[in-house]
């Protein structure tokens, strides 16, 4: 019960104060729109969003088609190999994250690579593997491997048992896949920051330099819209996940 | 066979038509200028307007502190081609080499700035930047409670108003505070008078509610604290809320600040950039600017185009008999060490 309140009362207060009349967070001045109409009008805001539409739609996409085979390939292997290359490929899940960062913004500036959007969905894409990867392989572990079996048994070519066997059979795990992507890729701020160039500011970061002019209830009716936002996501996944 | 042809035929199309893509993109670029700023520091008609004399697009990011800025440009990051440092990174800028020289003749409204702004210590000859907004650091208070009006740095160790005191979260300025209220410079470097401003801070603690660079403006106006160190921008905005609040730098001195334009060594678009900061300071343009962030537009005609309430309102034009006692932040040197200790020290008590 108290980590209930914990959790929603801040969001609850948040939603209440964005439609505060007043520009103070803490006194309640009457109902208004303002807020909502000011974000609508605010055009790095626009940009930001943009971008971090596009950044977490691609790398969960790149992640995805890279991570399936990925966790296919790694069930395949002998034991001990795969309990190596398994963790290797976990590593960035556990490293801190502000190593993560400084060892990318290194190796781009190495490389030569302009900072910019590019070097960001990398960055992305570096860690959503990961969660792609764990997710596929937890529910790979699971499926009856007798079903594939049977299926090239009666006559399918490998490419087939993929396509018409594994794949339907993996489809909820990818499904939660892409949404964890997606989700965690949406609100990186650090691996972000680091590696970050011209034309890619993403709405996390915008937000954090937003409170330096104050903060304004326009990042309460921003913070409103992507609560329901994220909200609408899981619904929509807990939806598809009952048919 | 025929497939064959087929296929180089297509593959053929398909480079053409991602070429002309490329080059599309590359004109594109060209006509894109991308500037580094602070949050909500420009105006989206402004921009449109430079956009649409220009035929060019504006990509705005955004950074939340100097040293932000100074870390992701340090860190490599090209392409950005206008960005706004505070006058004392501006030197450091200038002496990491990260700044292209200014044309003069390319930014004719370099003429219309405001006297003490036209030769400042960092940049006397505007070869590297060019003011922008600023303003002072000073006192906010709610004349209501305050009694007498303070008019000295004092003000704030007064025992009556403890735990309702608010200071800048930021070393140099708190030491500048405590180092005007003793008489002294906000750039002394000598460790005794250093250590004599720490002493004083440890003994103002108990007083003090917050260290806060961001909010104060929101605790002025609700009434959690009644004295507050800041920049007079954010008083300004504290007025509007409630309107017994004034702003004083009190007789001692403060210090004064100027966000200025500049232009990165990196740009390839240094021309169209010159441009960009000539619109920028523009007297009506920077009026507008003005007007809508409450900091001082470096422009000394804007002030006219303001409204009166903004233009007499001390927080945002500071008056001018004040400026001879007002001081810009200089690098401490080696001292930095010192501060740095003593604000950790501060910070730990």
């Amino acid at each position: 019960m108290f980590n209930l309140v914990f959790l929603y009362v801040p969001i609850l207060v948040l939603l209440v104060f964005s439609f505060n009349a007043s520009r103070l967070a803490a006194t309640w001045q009457g109902f208004s729109w303002q807020w909502y109409g000011q974000l609508i009008q605010d055009r790095a805001l626009h940009a930001a969003t943009w971008n971090s539409l596009v950044v977490a739609a691609m790398s969960t996409m790149v992640a995805t088609a890279l991570g399936i085979p990925a966790a296919m390939g790694l069930e395949r292997l002998a034991r001990r190999s795969q309990h190596l290359l398994g963790s290797m490929f976990l590593l960035p899940l556990v490293i801190p994250e502000v190593m993560m960062g400084v060892s990318f913004l290194l190796f781009f500036v190495m490389m030569g690579m302009p900072l910019g959007l590019t070097t960001v969905l990398l960055g992305h894409v570096a860690f959503n593997l990961p969660i792609v990867i764990l997710i596929v392989r937890a529910k790979l572990r699971k499926l009856d491997l007798r079903l594939q079996e049977a299926a090239a048994d009666l006559g399918a070519s490998p490419l087939q048992v993929f396509r018409l066997v594994t794949l339907p059979l993996l489809r909820p795990a990818i499904f939660g896949a892409v949404l964890m992507a997606f989700t965690v890729s949406l609100d990186d701020f650090i691996v972000t920051f680091f590696v970050a160039g011209p034309g890619a500011t993403t709405l996390p970061l915008k937000v954090y330099s937003m409170i330096k002019s104050g903060v304004s209830p326009e990042i309460n009716a921003l913070s409103a819209l992507l609560v329901f936002l994220s909200m609408g996501l899981v619904a929509f996944s807990l939806l598809l996940q009952r048919r | 066979m025929k497939i064959r042809k087929v296929s180089i035929l297509s593959v053929i199309l398909l480079g053409v038509i991602l070429g002309s893509g490329c080059q599309r993109a590359a004109e594109r670029e060209d006509r894109t200028l991308y500037y580094f700023t602070w949050s909500d520091y420009v105006s989206p008609e402004l921009l449109t307007e430079f956009e649409r004399q220009h035929s060019v697009k504006v990509v705005i990011d955004t950074f939340s502190s100097n040293e932000e800025l100074l870390a992701k440009l340090q860190s490599g990051a090209t392409g950005y081609d206008v960005t706004v440092p505070s006058d004392f990174m501006v030197s450091i800028m200038i002496t990491q080499g990260l700044l292209a020289e200014l044309d003069a003749r390319a930014i004719p409204n370099v003429t219309l700035l405001e006297d003490h702004l036209q030769r400042p210590a960092f940049d006397p000859e505007h070869l590297y930047a060019v003011p922008y907004l600023w303003g002072t650091v000073g006192i906010g208070y709610d004349s209501a409670v305050v009694e007498p009006q303070p008019d000295s740095w004092a003000v704030l160790w007064d025992q009556r108003y403890a735990g309702k005191i608010s200071m800048l979260n930021d070393q140099r300025e708190v030491f500048g505070a405590v180092l005007r209220s003793m008489g002294q410079s906000m750039n002394v470097t000598d460790p005794a008078t250093i250590e004599a401003a720490r002493q004083k801070l440890i003994a103002q603690k108990p007083l003090v509610k917050t260290y806060a660079s961001e909010h104060y403006d929101q605790l002025l106006a609700s009434g959690d604290v009644i004295l507050a160190h800041g920049w007079g921008g954010p008083v300004a905005r504290a007025m509007r809320e409630r309107p017994s609040i004034r702003y004083v730098v009190p007789k001692e001195g403060g210090t004064i600040w100027a966000d200025c334009l500049v232009v990165l060594k990196s740009s390839r678009k240094k021309e169209l950039a010159m441009q960009f900061i000539n619109f920028l300071i523009d007297t009506r343009v920077a009026a507008q600017t003005s007007e809508r962030l409450l900091f001082a537009a470096s422009n000394r005609e804007a002030r006219r185009l303001v409204s009166r309430q903004v233009r007499e309102n001390p927080a945002v034009y500071p008056p001018a008999d004040l400026v001879p006692r007002l001081e810009w932040m200089k690098d401490v040197g080696r001292a930095i060490r010192i501060y740095d200790r003593a604000w950790t020290e501060l910070k730990m008590h």
